[in-house]
């Protein structure tokens, strides 16, 4: 065990740690945002995947990694756009519409990759840009701030979804509505609008989510590659308790136990492969079983609003 | 999948003159329904000489729907089974013997390190990607005394996430030529193209994914048992062969990639494990 | 505020109306299945391939021969199962997104069973059944218990005790349960033994998969059906889900029904996994589940979520996956089209709802 407990191997926990959790960041973050206003979208794998398959087409087609990430942002929000027409507009159950929203995702960018690309193909991606001072601090430099820019911004997310979520007026919009939608209502905040525009930008994030992982962290697109990816998200916000911070620190936990449990095979440490791979989830429930957790839960999360109904 | 059993019969088609000669249909089902039990009889009933069921989960449904047909031959894989001992004499079985191109890539891969640390990311810890992982290990540790082989696994056929990790954590590790098995290599390939490392692929010719770091190969040529199968069931012989793709019959082949320069004596060792499994004095697994 | 069920009847309706509206109801999935086959055919020829011939082979491949019919019947008795599962627990106002890995426990369950207990004939048959239920509500219960006293939410845990199930099945499969016939081959593929025959479920029609498994599902849709509308537990399940607020004000014991709701849930995703292992693989192999366990949501909700119309839904939706591989072969298109299809046909289905209920309630205004 004493094995595991080196520099290198921790240096190493930290590098893919942060690698691994920035599709989660972007996705989890997104997700918290659209159920602060009170809408659980479970088609965030869907829509994470049609981002993947986007970025990744448009950036093979025109070399140009920029116009890829715009088409994820762009595919996913019209994603989001047709989770909130749904969910909002029409009030449909929302665990099963995300469920609609997932396969339509993964059967359609699966579709599509077989039409028109045939099979998997590469790309450079996104290059690590190293930080320079930061880059430079003993052991932990060359690990945190040397990567690509798709993974400092998925970092940078967390205070910005913070503040805008604590800090302006529109957050306390958006924590009224998920709160108590009948009395932002009467306070004259449109639900709807407020929804409408919380699920369209955590469907954008899923789709930057997706092509975090397709142009530039794996630079490829297979079918169904983000492997559930998009459903752990969704746990991670509640993991999270619904804040940026606590969806950070769950990202982090499950990146880094899940790269930890990848240096516990390279060690050849005596625990099974298999075992190994459950580490991640299984501590994920285990934390959650011993930290106490207070009930933050939105009041109206998936709870349609009507008028004059409460 | 295109990349395996899909380009050999491709390639058999190509020698047999083309589609006139040899008709083939493919079904892949992405919902992943366990059970083509449907398809199989859908194609036997059409009157197509050979169906193929690639997948160890259709050998249920195989051996309860050959006897309908006794014009049709099946093969199933990757399995040994024919079913004779049920009486069934319509069915073939295949299988690759994966551990022995891993015996020679790992030869290659221990010959051509410097630091002496080699990575390897296997999906689960069982069948073919088990097979190719011991056979490598054992092949590298046999090339040269002291070469450490670090071996991981993901527990999933298609997170290349995941295995992107893994390779990168054998990188971080110290090694410097990665290999591994399963469709989700891609994201393994992808690191090693990156971090300068040296990969080694098995049952496709991964080169076109990274030309720059991909070593070798080993290929799976089914061409050679689709023509036997093709062939005996021409001459009336319907099933019972198990078949198995070894460097002897010609279904096991290292594609090197021309772009890289192999050692001249990594090569020849490499050559030597060929030879040596192939007259036996080499065994591939411990 | 409206309630999280939405598709629960009114009940201020009168007979008459009643009726009306649940014909109306049902024709929401056919309608939806309809209007997603249109959007289907415009794929369809941009992608080259002629929609009346890809659809003709897909209802042929369905149901259009005893082969496919039965094999259709296959693919839907699983989907029964697990959208029972789905049923009970949303009408219990909680989400079971753990079908999958209730499903494999309970297949890994029920293949121990079969191959290790001492029993003779139809007793090692019900042993197997009910290790399979018992292991699949086990799985259904932690999340149940989590939720119960932790507050953990049940996404969160199903989610991950989906996972923990597949690797658990991965190191079953390759370690103490794997065929000792694999490791003589040396093959090593990751599956158990053949299962003593006297544990399979019997086939219905010769030389098909069809297997009294389907019979099975369908008495225990029945059953559930009972359960949730001719039982006092049934009752308070369906209340809880309806309006917890309410329910904990009438003295429900809100909490234990929701966890009721989820090991209920999960014993039928398990049924499901000893039902595929005893009835069509006859072992447990790798990949068993093939997304059952999700899937099974979907043919729960094409059910209006309820377990009698999930019993056609399981059909419809069965179907589609069997005539979609036909179709496949047929036209060569990818069945990926289908599961888009699907996606959309559930979001059609889910929005469709609100609209029906506003027609309903017009409807009763002018009574």
């Amino acid at each position: 065990m004493s094995e595991l407990f080196t520099l290198p191997v921790l240096l190493g926990i930290l590098y893919s740690g942060i690698r691994l959790a920035t599709p989660y960041l972007y996705a989890a973050i997104g997700e918290a945002l659209s159920q602060r206003a009170g809408v659980l979208n479970l088609g965030v794998e869907g829509i994470m995947l049609m981002g993947a398959y986007a970025a990744f087409f448009v950036a093979w087609r025109t070399e140009n990694l920029w116009l890829g990430l715009g088409a994820a942002a762009l595919v996913g929000a019209a994603m989001g756009l047709m989770m909130a027409y749904i969910s909002v507009t029409l009030r449909a159950v929302q665990g099963i519409s995300g469920i609609g929203l997932h396969l339509f995702g993964l059967g359609l960018s699966t579709l599509l990759f077989k039409t028109t690309m045939g099979g998997v193909q590469s790309i450079s991606g996104f290059k690590p840009i190293r930080i320079p001072i930061l880059a430079d601090i003993p052991l932990i430099g060359e690990q945190m701030f040397n990567h690509s820019i798709l993974v400092y911004l998925a970092f940078l997310l967390v205070p910005v979804a913070h503040w805008v979520l604590n800090g302006t007026t529109l957050g306390l919009k958006i924590r009224a509505v998920g709160q108590n939608p009948a009395a932002a209502d009467s306070l004259g905040v449109s639900v709807m609008k407020i929804r409408y525009l919380m699920v369209s930008v955590g469907g954008m994030f899923a789709g930057i989510a997706g092509a975090s992982l397709s142009i530039a962290l794996i630079n490829l697109f297979q079918e169904n590659m983000t492997n559930g990816q998009g459903f752990i998200a969704v746990a991670l916000v509640y993991f999270g308790g619904w804040k940026p911070w606590g969806v950070l620190g769950g990202a982090l936990l499950f990146s880094f136990v899940q790269a930890l449990q990848l240096w516990i095979q390279v060690k050849d440490i005596n625990i099974p492969s298999d075992i190994a791979v459950m580490m991640p989830y299984l501590l994920t429930i285990l934390a959650l079983t011993f930290a106490v957790r207070r009930s933050d839960q939105p009041a109206a999360l998936t709870k349609p609003f009507e008028r004059g109904e409460a | 999948m295109r990349t395996g059993r899909g380009a050999g019969l491709v390639a058999v088609q190509e020698e047999m003159g083309g589609e006139g000669a040899l008709e083939i249909a493919y079904s892949e089902s992405m919902f992943n329904v366990p059970d083509a039990a449907a398809a199989l009889r859908d194609y036997a009933s059409q009157g197509y000489d050979l169906v193929i069921a690639h997948g160890t989960q259709y050998g249920t449904s195989l051996s309860q729907l050959a006897p309908d047909f006794p014009e049709t031959s099946f093969a199933w894989g990757t399995a040994t089974n024919t079913f004779q001992a049920e009486g069934i004499s319509n069915v073939f079985a295949y299988q690759a013997e994966a551990q022995q191109g891993g015996y020679v890539l790992g030869t290659l891969a221990a010959l051509m390190s410097e630091s002496g640390v080699i990575g390897v990311s296997g999906p689960v810890e069982a069948g073919d990607a088990k097979l190719y992982v011991d056979g490598f290990k054992f092949g590298a540790e046999n090339a040269k005394a002291g070469t450490q082989v670090n071996v991981s696994y993901t527990g999933s056929f298609s997170d290349v996430s995941l295995m992107a990790a893994a390779a990168e954590t054998h990188v971080a590790a110290g090694a410097d030529m990665l290999t591994g098995s399963s469709q989700s290599v891609v994201g393994a390939i992808g690191v090693a193209k990156d971090k300068g490392a040296f990969w080694f692929g098995t049952q496709w010719e991964q080169t076109s994914l990274a030309p720059e770091a991909v070593v070798a190969s080993q290929v799976y040529d089914w061409t050679g048992i689709i023509k036997d199968m093709i062939a005996s069931h021409q001459a009336g012989v319907m099933g019972g062969k198990a078949y198995t793709l070894t460097f002897k019959n010609g279904g096991l082949v290292i594609a090197y990639n021309d772009a890289i320069e192999v050692p001249a004596e990594a090569l020849a060792a490499a050559d030597a494990a060929i030879a040596g499994i192939q007259d036996g004095s080499v065994k591939p697994l411990p | 505020m409206s309630e999280t069920t939405s598709t629960a009847p009114r009940t201020a309706a009168s007979g008459a109306s009643r009726a009306w509206q649940s014909w109306q109801g049902a024709l929401v999935p056919v309608g939806a299945v309809l209007l997603a086959l249109v959007i289907g055919a415009v794929v369809l020829v941009i992608l080259g391939a002629d929609p009346v011939r890809a659809y003709t082979a897909m209802a042929e491949g369905a149901f259009g021969s005893v082969s496919g019919f039965t094999q259709t019947l296959v693919v839907a008795t699983p989907l029964l199962l697990v959208g029972l599962g789905v049923t009970i627990a949303f009408r219990g106002g909680v989400i079971n997104i753990g079908g999958e890995g209730q499903l494999i426990v309970g297949a890994l369950a029920a293949t121990a069973a079969a191959l290790y207990l001492p029993l003779p004939g139809v007793l090692l048959l019900l042993a197997a059944l009910i290790a399979g239920t018992l292991a699949g509500a086990l799985w259904g219960a932690v999340p149940g218990a989590l939720k119960a006293q932790l507050g953990v939410n049940e996404i969160l845990s199903t989610i991950m005790m989906n996972q923990i199930a597949l690797q658990l099945a991965n190191f079953l499969l390759r370690g103490p349960m794997i065929d000792p016939k694999e490791i003589e081959a040396g093959t090593r593929i990751a599956q158990s033994a053949l299962l003593p025959a006297e544990s399979y479920l019997v086939r219905l029609v010769p030389r098909t998969l069809l297997h009294a498994g389907s019979i099975l599902a369908v008495i225990a849709a029945i059953g559930v059906f009972f359960l949730l509308w001719r039982t006092t537990i049934g009752y308070r399940i369906r209340a809880v889900g309806l309006n917890p607020d309410a329910a904990r004000y009438a003295g429900i014991p809100v909490k234990r029904y929701q966890m009721l709701a989820l090991i209920l849930g999960g014993a039928f995703a398990g049924l499901a996994g000893a039902v595929e292992v005893l009835g069509v693989q006859h072992r447990m192999v790798e990949g068993l589940s093939g997304g059952y366990g999700f899937s099974g949501i979907v043919a729960a909700l094409f059910g209006k979520l309820h377990p009698l119309g999930a019993i056609p839904a399981s059909v419809l939706f069965g179907g589609l996956l069997v005539g979609g591989d036909k179709m496949q072969r047929t036209v060569q298109v990818p069945d990926a089209l289908i599961v888009a299809l699907l996606g959309l046909v559930v979001l059609f289905v889910v929005g469709s709802d609100y609209i029906m209920r506003k027609r309903a309630a017009r409807a009763q205004t002018h009574e």
